[in-house]
């Protein structure tokens, strides 16, 4: 008998917090979709704005930026992320900037280079230099380091070089940018880009590489943040609606300079001072 | 408990193993084929192996020349790692003094216990850049080789050594009754007693090679092509899954999973074919 009671009490106690679940993950969840770049970020932020405001959850799915536009638009995401400035027909979207991600190109101290036109880099890149007697420094093999598929350092740079991910003859694909920084360090003909925020930290560090300007404006932190620095893009998140809510201040927070750290963590650079 | 009844338990408990061990392979494999299965059904098997390159992004899904790579890879490090490895396991065993015997087997298993990240690391901060200096960019076929090489050696000479261990008295007290130089002994019974370990080792120590990621991923360059040199870059198809599945999506993402069923294939291709060949070695 009183088995049975306890039994009783228990399921009730089960679907009343069932029920009581329930009802918060309707009204306490945001969902985000979109840009693979912008996504391990969303999730380092959403999981600190879980901690702040218990009960709320967030949940960051990627599927590149246009599924972002997509599902903000039909309302599948309360928040759409996209890693590229909004084009113009996706002005009825409403977009905030969270941070800026800037790729430089690098190359090892003892490299003579220190300026490299848009065009001597295309040629680079396709196989139509190899050798650094074209660009005018002493001769020697030049090791080109690309990224591998689906990175988004590598999307960006054949986004500016207006090149295709098959027009690219490397001898040398790297995964992540420390990997990139360490195959230039080790490579004294060797040439690579990777996020500015890694080489601008690890130059300082001492390892022997350095981070070449792109039409006169220096690689810099500073200057992806300021926007003058080319080969750099905005990380954006988009409502269809006025923000509101949960949204307004998912977004307010992802802004504030709460998130700087995690911004930095990510190697991508906070518009903040 | 009555000794039958002991039997019966000991024969549940192995058979209920087996079926563990057997059964977690089979859902790996149909894992690889179901996740691999989308772009195999809509973009045709016959694609993967006839695409010229491969740019998953703009669908061309060539596994050849990473196939190729891998496999020559694997072939130079055997050729390499097989008689480095015996050969330490004979001069273990018969010639060193006990003494450097002693620290030489500590060496060997120290060696066998290096994470292959770091071998990887070490790999492109002193190997990588002696290449170089040879013919650059360094990271390359022989790389990752080189690299290999050092990770076979100690399964190779540890089971080697433990091989000529259980050899038995009886087949050195023989050749010692016949009056064998060392030389004569070693060569006409203890190799030829212990083929068949020997080979077991080796198979052992290329599997690993083959299912080796990190350390390849960090020293061979990862260029996707079929090698013409021992000093082109290559990439693994082992190296392609982890290069890219942190960003992969859709077709790439299960193109991957082909990757991995493919090299999950070959391995056990091989396994199939040292078994039929290692059966005839032992009872040559």
């Amino acid at each position: 008998m009183r088995v049975k009671k306890l039994s009783r009490f228990g399921i009730a106690v089960a679907l009343f917090t069932t029920f009581s679940s329930m009802a918060h993950a309707a009204e306490n969840k945001l969902v985000l979709t979109g840009s693979s770049t912008v996504a391990p970020l969303a999730a380092e932020i959403g999981k600190r704005f879980e901690e702040r405001n218990p009960g709320v959850r967030v949940d960051v799915q990627s599927g590149g930026s246009s599924r972002g536009i997509t599902d903000a638009r039909s309302g599948l995401a309360d928040i759409g992320m996209v890693s590229r400035s909004l084009k113009d027909e996706e002005n009825d979207l409403k977009g905030f900037t969270i941070a800026r991600d800037g790729v430089g190109i690098i190359l090892n101290s003892a490299n003579s280079v220190s300026a490299l036109t848009d065009q001597q880099i295309t040629g680079i890149y396709t196989g139509k230099i190899t050798d650094w007697s074209a660009v005018g420094r002493k001769a020697g093999p030049i090791t080109v380091v690309n990224k591998a598929e689906g990175r988004s350092t590598l999307e960006l740079f054949l986004h500016h070089f207006k090149l295709k991910a098959s027009d690219i003859k490397a001898q040398v694909v790297i995964g992540d940018n420390q990997q990139g920084i360490k195959t230039v360090a080790g490579n004294a003909g060797a040439i690579g880009y990777v996020s500015v925020g890694t080489a601008e930290f690890e130059a300082g560090q001492g390892t022997p590489v350095k981070l070449l300007g792109m039409t006169g404006i220096a690689a810099s932190v500073e200057n992806v943040r300021n926007g003058s620095f080319p080969l750099a893009r905005p990380l954006n998140l988009v409502t269809r609606d006025e923000p509101s809510g949960l949204v307004k201040s998912f977004i307010d927070f992802a802004q504030s300079a709460d998130v700087h750290d995690l911004i930095k963590e990510q190697f991508f650079v906070p518009l903040g001072p | 408990m009555s000794p039958s009844a002991r039997d019966a338990r000991l024969i549940w408990l192995l058979s209920a193993s087996a079926v563990i061990a057997s059964g977690l392979l089979l859902l790996i494999l149909l894992f690889l084929a179901k996740e691999a299965w989308p772009v195999l059904s809509h973009i045709g098997a016959a694609k993967f192996l006839l695409d010229d390159g491969w740019h998953p992004t703009e669908g061309t899904f060539g596994l050849v020349p990473m196939l190729a790579a891998s496999l020559a890879m694997s072939a130079l490090a055997i050729v390499l790692a097989a008689p480095l490895g015996v050969a330490s396991a004979l001069f273990c065993r018969f010639y060193a003094p006990p003494l450097i015997g002693r620290i030489y087997r500590w060496a060997i298993i120290l060696l066998a216990g290096i994470p292959s990240v770091v071998l990887g690391l070490w790999g492109l901060t002193v190997i990588v850049p002696l290449i170089i200096w040879l013919s650059p960019p360094g990271t390359s076929l022989l790389a990752g080789s080189l690299i290999l090489t050092l990770m076979m050696v100690p399964t190779v000479a540890l089971t080697t050594e433990a091989a000529l261990a259980a050899v038995p008295q009886s087949y050195w007290s023989g050749a010692a009754a016949l009056g064998l130089s060392r030389e004569g002994t070693i060569l006409g019974i203890a190799l030829p007693a212990t083929r068949a370990s020997i080979f077991a080792g080796i198979l052992l120590a290329t599997a690993r090679a083959l299912g080796e990621t990190m350390a390849v991923l960090m020293v061979s360059g990862n260029v996707v092509q079929v090698p013409k040199s021992l000093f082109d870059p290559v990439r693994t198809l082992t190296a392609n899954i982890a290069l890219e599945m942190a960003y992969a999506t859709g077709d790439h993402r299960a193109s991957l999973f082909v990757s991995g069923l493919v090299l999950t294939l070959l391995v056990l291709a091989l396994a199939a074919a040292a078994r039929h060949t290692g059966g005839q070695v032992v009872h040559a």
